[in-house]
């Protein structure tokens, strides 16, 4: 965290860094290094950490639901739909969309779209003899190809500046990191690290089957919608904020389960750690690799996560997996 | 108190009749084995009185009450099904497997170590405890289960009101590990545990089978002890097959078995 706050296009030593956080706690924001760190770093460090820790435990989450250890928060639809959402603002929104204000209405869009797409997959999947696991991978995959046709027409009908401003939202950034926005996503995302250990019994007991876990006593279908439902506000929340970074959700937690194994009470509160700290790296390394120029954040959680996934993946059989 | 009781029960979960006027009492400690052809509804049956299918018509209550009544956490306290098939592929240790049965019960960490321990032991698991259950064989794998549905319902002395329904337990169990099962379904019974067990090996199911009822397109072709209800007729008639019925040389149930079609 104090590395990703020392570096950036200004780089500055760690007293300078120190200097500017008691600059800014005391409430002294003159110096440009307080500017620096208290106005513009750390909001971003933190968001970043609030962010992964959100990704990652919903992903965790996910592949324990779909009993699926390649599923990800973005296959039951969120991430498509929100996506759209933000796509069909950009494009219609026109004048509205300058400054602070549009980038709020983007968000806004981003995350209705997300939650819409998610309550209709949900819907298609459930039926009198209850929601089938099956059926919703099936719908989320159908919804995704939909939205991202739909986006794709959008796309054809914008303008240059639209397109750009639609590309580069969909490849992810936290530059748009700012308190306001650092409060929402730490309650949003507060809540659901909170919340989704809760659930860490009745994933183990899912693991085996969801008759088997209906046979242990556990209420499957109360279980379901309430995990559907906080992935769908976590992951919308953060796509919305953030935009879509690849990769946490699905890589994270499979590579805390072949070091730690698939027991969800520790599974989660680690993949949570272990997503924060992914993406507080590659915020910094996106933000000082071509400095001055940021790249965007999701190129480099792919970048950093593909090799080492790579690696575990070809010694899988040490690991149990199959 | 019955432990289980079924009164004129059908199933049609899929509109089609699944099962058809379903009817026998299981007493606390005794063994009700199922027989009858592939597709002749045991497996429905079991399912049936693990709530996984609503019954359309009749009654069936556990433990003098309906099913239905009870709540999830309590009735799986005493009611634990080892289905034919698991699916679990994420790489838990077999204790970890095993522990899972202890979710109903709130016995503290302690607590359940000593029944998970007792569980390994009844089923020859306790060498097997730090594998991983992905890397095990199907009787391994098969075993685990079985210690998993024992743990889930271990813990008090005695075990009248608590149920077992096993589907195929053996069926990928060398001879000695079948029985050792077999001595465990025996020990469970004898502490007052009642069981609805599937058993393709009808010889096996005779040597432990207090009543055995015979299925056949899901309607109750014959409900009685192995004695009265295997006779030739019926094995003629509900499989097809000539056999004749000895007795085993020490304990005197009956022995099927098969005699070969003449070949020409």
């Amino acid at each position: 965290m104090a590395l990703a706050l020392t570096s950036g296009a200004v780089s500055l030593s760690f007293l300078d860094v120190g200097q500017g956080l008691i600059d800014t706690v005391l409430g002294e924001a003159a110096n440009q290094n307080a500017l620096i760190v208290g106005q513009i770093r750390l909001p971003r460090v933190l968001l970043a950490a609030v962010m992964g820790a959100t990704l990652a435990i919903s992903g965790a989450a996910m592949q324990g639901l779909f009993r699926n250890p390649l599923a990800d928060p973005s296959l039951i639809g969120v991430t498509a739909g929100a996506s759209l959402g933000a796509a069909l603002i950009i494009v219609t929104g026109g004048n509205l969309l300058q400054g602070y204000i549009g980038l709020s209405l983007v968000s806004a869009g981003a995350f209705v779209g997300g939650v819409i797409a998610v309550l209709f997959v949900y819907r298609l999947a459930t039926s009198a003899n209850g929601t089938s696991v099956a059926t919703m991978l099936l719908a989320g995959i159908a919804i995704t190809a939909l939205s991202g046709s739909i986006g794709s027409l959008l796309e054809f009908f914008a303008d240059n500046n639209m397109l750009r401003r639609i590309s580069l939202w969909k490849m992810g950034g936290l530059d748009g990191a700012n308190y306001p926005r650092l409060i929402l996503a730490s309650v949003v995302g507060g809540a659901l690290l909170m919340a989704l250990p809760r659930y860490a019994g009745a994933l183990n007991a899912l693991l085996l089957g969801e008759s088997e876990a209906r046979h242990l006593g556990i209420k499957v279908d109360r279980i379901k919608l309430a995990l559907i439902i906080w992935v769908a506000v976590g992951v919308g929340t953060s796509v919305a904020l953030v935009g879509t970074i690849a990769f946490v959700g699905l890589v994270v937690p499979h590579i805390v389960r072949m070091l730690a194994g698939p027991d969800h009470r520790y599974l989660m509160p680690a993949s949570a750690l272990a997503g924060a700290l992914l993406l507080v790296v590659a915020d910094a390394l996106a933000r000082v690799v071509v400095a001055p120029t940021e790249l965007p954040v999701g190129v480099i959680t792919t970048i950093v996560g593909v090799p080492f996934f790579i690696s575990l993946l070809r010694n899988r059989h040490h690991y149990g997996m199959q | 108190m019955n432990t289980l009781q079924l009164r004129g029960v059908c199933a049609a979960p899929w509109g089609q009749a699944l099962l058809e006027d379903i009817a026998f009492t299981l007493q606390p400690g005794t063994v009700l084995g199922l027989a009858g052809p592939n597709g002749a509804g045991k497996s429905s049956l079991l399912q049936l009185i693990a709530g996984d299918i609503q019954p359309s018509a009749g009654q069936l209550t556990f433990c003098d009450r309906a099913l239905t009544e009870w709540p999830p956490q309590e009735r799986a306290q005493r009611l634990a099904f080892l289905p034919q098939m698991s699916l679990l592929s994420f790489p838990y240790t077999v204790e970890e497997v095993v522990r899972l049965g202890r979710i109903p019960h709130s016995s503290g960490y302690q607590g359940d170590s000593d029944i998970v321990e007792q569980a390994l032991g009844l089923t020859d698991t306790a060498s097997l405890r730090h594998r991983l259950y992905t890397q095990l064989s199907g009787g391994e794998k098969q075993r685990t289960q079985l210690a998993r549905i024992l743990a889930q319902i271990l813990g008090q002395e005695s075990l009248s009101g608590s149920l077992l329904l096993l589907d195929e337990p053996t069926s990928a169990l060398d001879l000695a590990h079948q029985q050792l099962v077999l001595m465990a379904t025996h020990q469970l019974a004898m502490r007052g545990c009642a069981l609805v067990v599937v058993i393709h090996d009808l010889n096996l199911m005779a040597s432990i089978a207090d009543q055995i009822l015979v299925l056949d397109n899901g309607c109750q072709i014959a409900l009685g002890c192995p004695e009265q209800v295997f006779t030739t007729t019926l094995f003629k008639e509900v499989f097809g097959v000539d056999v004749t019925i000895g007795h085993h040389p020490q304990e005197g149930y009956p022995m099927i078995t098969p005699l070969r079609p003449t070949l020409l």
